[in-house]
């Protein structure tokens, strides 16, 4: 069912239909939650506010973006407001995503720039030693300690999965911007996930 | 445009990654590949960090949602108001 669907199915009071939607995006959506709010009782309710401001806004959904795309926009608004309400993010972040952190460690090069040893391939490792419990565990503890605003632009992106043009629109930040965070971001996760890898 | 160091590759991943790269600088960053094993290893390891990222998305089993009764009422109140 493409979007335009879903959303008529919604207007005409369609539960399987909005089932089946809760049922995709409600995990992903407590996880985004959870990066604002201080408990997961606080995620759950930011989670059932969303999605109530999905219904009222059905007649306002215009299909410029992705009914994915509308319903994360509308999660992060909430968990923002309730964030600052229970005092666990500050409104109108400072650009502190940017901290000039180089993405690999500067010692990692000759004087010339190049590399002193190779930085080895992780293609030969097996899925399953990237799928398992312990990797995926070092990935959100390593996500979970970034700066808040690249926090919040590598679980949109790589996590949730929105691109880049859909991420910058959400957060009210330039697509340029939303890289250079994203870039921060996914080098700090690289180096802890070298640390536990190899 | 002279070519570019392993030091300034690593720096434009994602934006070659996301295709924003100007076509000269995207040319240039290839150029380098070709002739550079441990940027092609750089690169590799940039692609496995995403694919882990995603996998640490994905969403459990259906049937594991927690609190889809409460949103299912939230749907219900909704339908009662409309006209």
């Amino acid at each position: 069912m493409d979007d335009l669907a879903t959303i008529a199915a919604l207007r005409a009071g369609d539960e399987a239909v909005f089932a089946e939607l809760v049922r995709r995006y409600q995990p992903m959506m407590l996880r985004v939650a959870r990066m604002y709010v201080k408990t997961p009782g606080a995620a759950e309710e930011v989670v059932q506010e969303t999605w109530l401001g999905v219904l009222r806004g059905l007649d306002r959904f215009e299909g410029r973006s992705s009914v994915k795309t509308w319903i994360f926009r509308i999660l992060v608004n909430q968990a923002k407001t309730r964030g600052v309400r229970d005092q666990r993010v500050t409104p109108f972040a400072s650009l502190e995503g940017d901290d000039g952190g180089a993405a690999v460690d500067p010692s990692r090069f000759e004087p010339g720039g190049w590399w002193a040893a190779h930085p080895g391939a992780w293609t030969q490792l097996p899925a399953e030693r990237l799928e398992s419990k312990e990797t995926i565990a070092a990935v959100r503890d390593a996500i979970a300690e970034l700066p808040a605003r690249q926090q919040e632009v590598i679980v949109l992106r790589d996590l949730v999965g929105l691109d880049g043009a859909e991420v910058s629109e959400n957060l009210g930040i330039t697509e340029g911007n939303q890289r250079v965070l994203l870039h921060r971001a996914r080098a700090k996760v690289r180096a802890a996930l070298e640390g536990e890898l190899t | 445009m002279s070519d570019l160091t392993c030091r300034e590759l690593v720096e434009l991943v994602t934006d070659y990654l996301d295709g924003a790269l100007p076509a000269d600088e995207h040319a240039r960053f290839d150029r380098h590949l070709d002739m550079c094993e441990g940027c092609r290893e750089h690169l590799d390891q940039m692609q496995t960090t995403i694919r882990v990222l995603h996998e640490a998305g994905r969403a459990p089993e259906p049937g594991e949602v927690e609190g889809l009764d409460k949103v299912l009422d939230v749907f219900r109140d909704w339908k009662r108001e409309q006209p």
